[in-house]
């Protein structure tokens, strides 16, 4: 199967769960910014969690699809349409062959995920299929995606064909270009993207090194997210954070949701594509289930901080990977019994 | 190991042993020792391990650790079974386990270095900061033995330690938009090798044909934590020979 681009939309690139195990040799693990969106993506179309997918930034691509196909898409809603009809997220889609996907304006979030059934088919550099643009590898030709590029889709094992051809005929009569299934993900299970959040953070290793206005700072204040953010970090405006007395440090692990802080006071969270070590001081460290909420920040919008312990974090972590567990039993068990 | 070993969180999916906070030699030893002991026999729910100059960081799936370990005994306190405790119980264990005093074996690697015309635009630089000729820098630069502490910023690049502070110069205080793979750079007391084209503000005094980074081979850097390597000079047609080779 192939999807064919008609418009590449801002940044487009395939991504999946990251570059695992090369971090000590400096190569960054990348990969998807919020992973709560894209492996959902995948589950509903019975992809495994990290198979490759698109991620696509505000302005979204246009599509072609060749061939019949079971899509979904999850993440931020960038408003897709098909035949200038809304096309429901997160939840399985049969799209028929000829038809285009397009997105028109950003209804809440910043980036949304594709995923078709079988997973996105591109040469995996270093055991992934992420794109990571500073070193042009990885994902298609390691760049984004551009008007006419052709990504092939690999054949579906776990659904089978005929699970969806029997869908398709029992749809055969429709004139629609699309099917939405008719089962989808709880709104109970999804993630509040806000253009204002309330993140929890874990004080960083140096947080006491830092100033107690800058810290009370840091935990009442709200903060922006600055225009120059991207892939690697978001830099924050807001209150300027400062040390007690000067620093310097030797560089030290980071890893996504690391809160930076640099000799300018701005804070930068530390998001997909940061380097794999830093040398300034982490005043503090996102808890990992509202990194999706992050991820789907754009330029202008804003957040505020509130402290957790590393013990409410982990809780809320394992809350949330059961949760998943069990979306994923019930999912499989909806295409087991086919309705 | 009788040294004093610091150990916090890195959010809730990684653990950080700091081995102490100044770098020397013998700290990194004990960096690369327990970070080559887990790379060999890793411990079950741990993902990656990342060394760098005064730490080993444990990347590791608490969903995974908490299965695999909160039924069993192991040694672990039933008390204190979050997923942190018991990756902390398990690295500690280890530690303790390690042998005393071994010697890691160093790779020693020879890089060729061309140090000339465009290839070197801020050895002059250089010298005059360091009141040396250009022949001066050269020769000790490429006399020295350096030492691989770490990979970072780009992948592939080097952060090495040992040089000479008779060479050693400010960056540049206008970084270049654009510094080609393969130069050869110092900052302050600490010289390296960019792996990729991309900005930078390291004085270059020289340019390696060998390529650092090569996503498609099995091992996709010339260089590994704990490396020594040593310079030589080279001319601008054994660069291009070697350059050509390297294809």
């Amino acid at each position: 199967m192939t999807l064919k681009i008609l418009k590449p939309g801002m940044l487009t690139t395939i991504q999946d769960l990251g570059r695992v195990g090369y971090q000590k040799y400096g190569v960054v693990a990348g990969g998807v910014m919020d992973s709560y969106a894209a492996r959902i993506a995948n589950l509903l179309v019975g992809n495994e969690e990290d198979a490759a997918v698109m991620e696509m930034s505000m302005i979204g691509p246009s599509i072609e699809f060749q061939e019949d196909s079971l899509i979904s898409i999850c993440g931020g809603d960038l408003s897709a349409i098909i035949d200038g009809e809304r096309v429901p997220m997160w939840r399985p889609i049969i799209i028929k062959a000829g038809s285009c996907l397009q997105f028109s304006n950003v209804k809440s979030g910043c980036r949304a995920y594709l995923s078709a059934a079988g997973g996105i088919s591109v040469p995996e550099v270093m055991g992934s299929s992420s794109t990571y643009l500073r070193a042009a590898i990885g994902g298609y030709e390691g760049r984004a995606l551009k008007q006419g590029d052709l990504i092939s889709v690999h054949q579906s094992d776990y659904i089978g064909n005929t699970k969806i051809q029997s869908f398709l005929q029992l749809y055969s009569t429709s004139l629609k270009s699309f099917i939405p299934l008719p089962w989808f993900v709880s709104e109970y299970s999804l993630p509040a993207y806000q253009s204002q959040v309330m993140i929890r953070v874990m004080k960083g290793r140096e947080f006491e090194l830092f100033q107690d206005e800058s810290i009370t700072s840091l935990l009442s204040e709200t903060f922006t997210i600055h225009p120059q953010s991207d892939r690697m970090a978001y830099r924050l405006n807001g209150a300027q954070i400062q040390l007690k007395t000067n620093l310097n440090m030797i560089s030290e692990a980071v890893t996504m949701g690391t809160i930076q802080v640099p000799p300018d006071g701005f804070p930068r969270i530390l998001l997909a594509d940061r380097q794999t070590t830093g040398g300034y001081p982490r005043i503090a460290q996102v808890a990992s289930v509202d990194l999706p909420l992050i991820a789907q920040l754009k330029p202008g919008d804003s957040l505020m901080f509130q402290e957790v312990t590393l013990e409410e974090a982990e809780f809320l972590y394992l809350q949330q990977e059961k949760d998943i567990h069990i979306l994923k039993l019930m999912i499989s068990e909806r295409w087991r019994r086919g309705d | 190991m009788t040294i004093n070993i610091q150990f916090y969180p890195l959010g809730e999916q990684a653990i950080v042993a700091k081995f102490d906070s100044e770098l020397n030699e013998n700290t990194y030893e004990q960096v690369c020792n327990f970070s080559r002991s887990l790379e060999q026999n890793p411990i079950i729910g741990t993902i990656e391990t990342v060394p760098t100059f005064t730490t080993v960081t444990i990347y590791y799936d608490p969903f995974e650790l908490v299965r695999a370990y909160q039924s069993k005994d192991n040694n672990i306190n039933k008390s204190t079974q979050s997923s942190y405790n018991i990756i902390l119980a398990l690295i500690q264990d280890r530690i303790a386990k390690m042998k005393k005093n071994i010697t890691i074996e160093h790779r020693t690697i020879k890089i060729p270095v061309c140090y000339e015309g465009d290839f070197a635009p801020d050895l002059e630089y250089v010298a005059m900061y360091n009141q040396l000729s250009t022949e001066e820098v050269i020769q000790n630069h490429s006399e020295g033995e350096y030492l691989v502490y770490m990979l970072g910023f780009a992948p592939g690049f080097p952060y090495m330690g040992g040089m000479s502070s008779k060479i050693a110069t400010p960056r540049r205080s206008e970084p270049r938009v654009l510094v080609s793979a393969g130069s050869v750079g110092i900052a302050g007391e600490q010289t390296g090798i960019y792996s990729l084209d991309s900005p930078g503000g390291w004085q270059i005094i020289g340019r390696t044909p060998l390529t650092l980074f090569q996503p498609e081979n099995e091992s996709p850097t010339l260089l590994r934590a704990g490396d020594r390597i040593q310079f030589y000079s080279i001319s601008i047609d054994e660069y291009t020979v070697l350059e050509e080779k390297q294809k």
